[in-house]
């Protein structure tokens, strides 16, 4: 792992620093605990504060349980007795992390932090309807992130936009009913896939999820619209796009200014990472070349750096970028073009004829080199990307686990008890991920760094 | 079924990985002990060694996913 204990000065300020140091982190811990409990009472009131509304279709205004939900809500909770009538009692269903983690490390078209969300650009393709553009406040999504109106067919199911693809439900804004129905549905190809069903006007109706090229490999396909909005992670891009923008402007005015002086803030803090990465990176790998590739590689660097701390701040969004397979994808992309159009002959000639052998290990050779060509970059992409998924996910499920030890609320005693072990062990986890977060960002530069090298590699026998 | 089979053959995939980067991490300390000066060439080659044995049980773990 790379630290950058060598770059700066040893010793000196360690004795002060130490007590204040406990204090702070013990604080912290007990800000993180309170914030877990505060947490899980929030989600057990969610239940109980809803199904009244359910349950007792036949008697509107007989809410008891939502005392914390306020009146709007209260009132909103009455009114979805006439849109969630005649769908039927939602089954319950036990409270699942592994289903839990994925739908937080999922885009969305809202940005929730905490309670509050904020709304987002929607920018929709069907094919049969055209280009819809609204904001997501629109579907008045509540604290699941499902939406109470349909705009245009488009409904808001768990934070992302889906699609009614059915003639006979209206365009135009309705009110629907608050919560999917979730069933199982047997898939073309024999497959089973959970859909959320719709309730409107007492009728069902399957909602699609955006399209995807991953050509079904991956549970998408392409299906009745496309999705170009503004969601979380590309909000969160442009946020750390700007940030970066705004530091390097600022340091690299400060060496301007500061010609010949020693670093200071920001400045001191950027320059054992960029030093680090130029002289164990770059130079050792691209040779007399490095000057070339070196603005590339600190743009890789820093961008995936940047992504991966920004997606560990708890309680701010918890946006998964580098954790997307279409983010890993689009900069492995990057890669393969830098890497194979710099490549030189002699690159080539180790690909398609490696010299120095026997012709029958060439025929075996070339095919396995070829495949190298874009293995190497599927396996950046994949790489970033389960890494900072695992580490995600991983967090929420140690968080789920005290939903599952306190059965949802119904042992509280076991639920509190859960709440300090996973407590401590999310912050373990967390301070494990801050590692990974610097280790997956230098991997990639590094790897990147020995594809580029290996490619505009002189001959030298 | 198709689903426990994958399951079997991610947990081998890892398996591989563990034994391979175990080896890489032991051997990295065992040559940083032996020479203490050269632990940043030493760090930076295991961290790309421990990457490349990684890539091929994320094909393998891939491989599983989309079997399943």
């Amino acid at each position: 792992m790379p630290t950058f204990a060598p770059l700066f000065k040893k010793g000196a300020a360690r004795p002060q620093n130490m007590i204040p140091m406990h204090r702070n982190i013990l604080s912290f811990i007990f800000l993180f605990c309170f914030s877990v409990f505060a947490f899980s009472q929030a989600n057990h009131e969610q239940p109980t504060g809803e199904q009244p509304a359910q349950t007792e279709a036949g008697q509107p205004g007989a809410i008891d349980g939502g005392a914390e939900q306020g009146d709007a809500q209260g009132q909103e909770a009455g009114n979805s007795d006439d849109h969630d009538a005649g769908c039927g009692p939602q089954e319950e269903h036990e409270f699942n992390p592994g289903a839990t983690a994925f739908h937080h490390i999922a885009d969305q078209n809202i940005y929730s932090i905490g309670p509050w969300s904020l709304p987002l650009r929607c920018i929709l393709y069907a094919p049969e309807h055209g280009w819809s553009c609204f904001s997501s406040a629109k579907f008045h999504a509540d604290y699941h992130g499902n939406g109470h109106e349909a705009i245009d067919k488009y409904v808001l199911v768990d934070g992302m936009v889906h699609r009614i693809n059915d003639p006979s439900f209206p365009d135009g804004e309705v009110e629907v009913g608050h919560h999917p129905y979730w069933q199982k549905v047997k898939q073309d190809d024999g497959k089973e896939k959970d859909v959320p069903f719709i309730c409107y006007q007492a009728k069902l109706y399957p909602a699609e999820a955006r399209s995807t090229a991953d050509g079904g490999l991956f549970g998408g396909g392409i299906t009745s619209f496309y999705d170009f909005s503004l969601t979380k992670n590309v909000v969160s891009m442009m946020l750390i796009l700007a940030l970066l923008s705004w530091a390097f402007l600022s340091v690299a005015k400060a060496y301007k200014n500061r010609d010949g002086q020693a670093p200071k803030g920001l400045q001191g803090f950027i320059e054992p990472i960029f030093i680090f990465i130029q002289d164990e990176v770059a130079k050792p790998f691209l040779g007399h070349k490095w000057e070339k590739y070196l603005p590339f590689l600190m743009a890789l660097f820093f961008f995936i750096l940047g992504l991966n701390l920004f997606g560990q701040i708890p309680f701010l969004g918890g946006s998964n970028v580098t954790g997307n397979l279409g983010v890993t994808m689009v900069l492995a992309l990057i890669t393969f073009f830098v890497v194979n159009l710099s490549g030189n002959k002699h690159y080539w000639e180790h690909i398609f004829w490696m010299p120095g052998v026997p012709a029958w290990v060439k025929t075996i050779l070339t095919p396995v080199e070829v495949l190298g060509v874009f293995i190497k970059p599927m396996t950046l992409m994949l790489r970033l990307f389960a890494n900072i998924t695992a580490g995600h996910m991983v967090m929420v499920i140690f968080v789920g686990l005290i939903f599952v030890f306190s059965k949802s609320g119904e042992n509280a005693g076991a639920g509190y008890g859960t709440a300090v072990g996973s407590t401590i062990l999310t912050l373990f986890m967390m301070s494990i991920e801050l590692l990974v977060a610097f280790i997956q960002a230098f991997v990639f530069t590094i790897l990147t760094a020995s594809y580029i090298g290996a490619a505009t590699e002189e001959a030298h026998h | 079924m198709g689903g426990s089979i994958a399951a079997i053959g991610m947990g081998l995939a890892v398996i591989g990985a563990g034994i391979g980067i175990g080896q890489i991490g032991g051997k990295a300390m065992e040559a940083i002990a032996r020479q203490p000066e050269a632990v940043g060439d030493i760090r930076a080659n295991m961290i790309l060694t421990a990457a490349l044995v990684e890539g091929a049980a994320l094909i393998a773990i891939v491989v599983a996913f989309l079997v399943a």
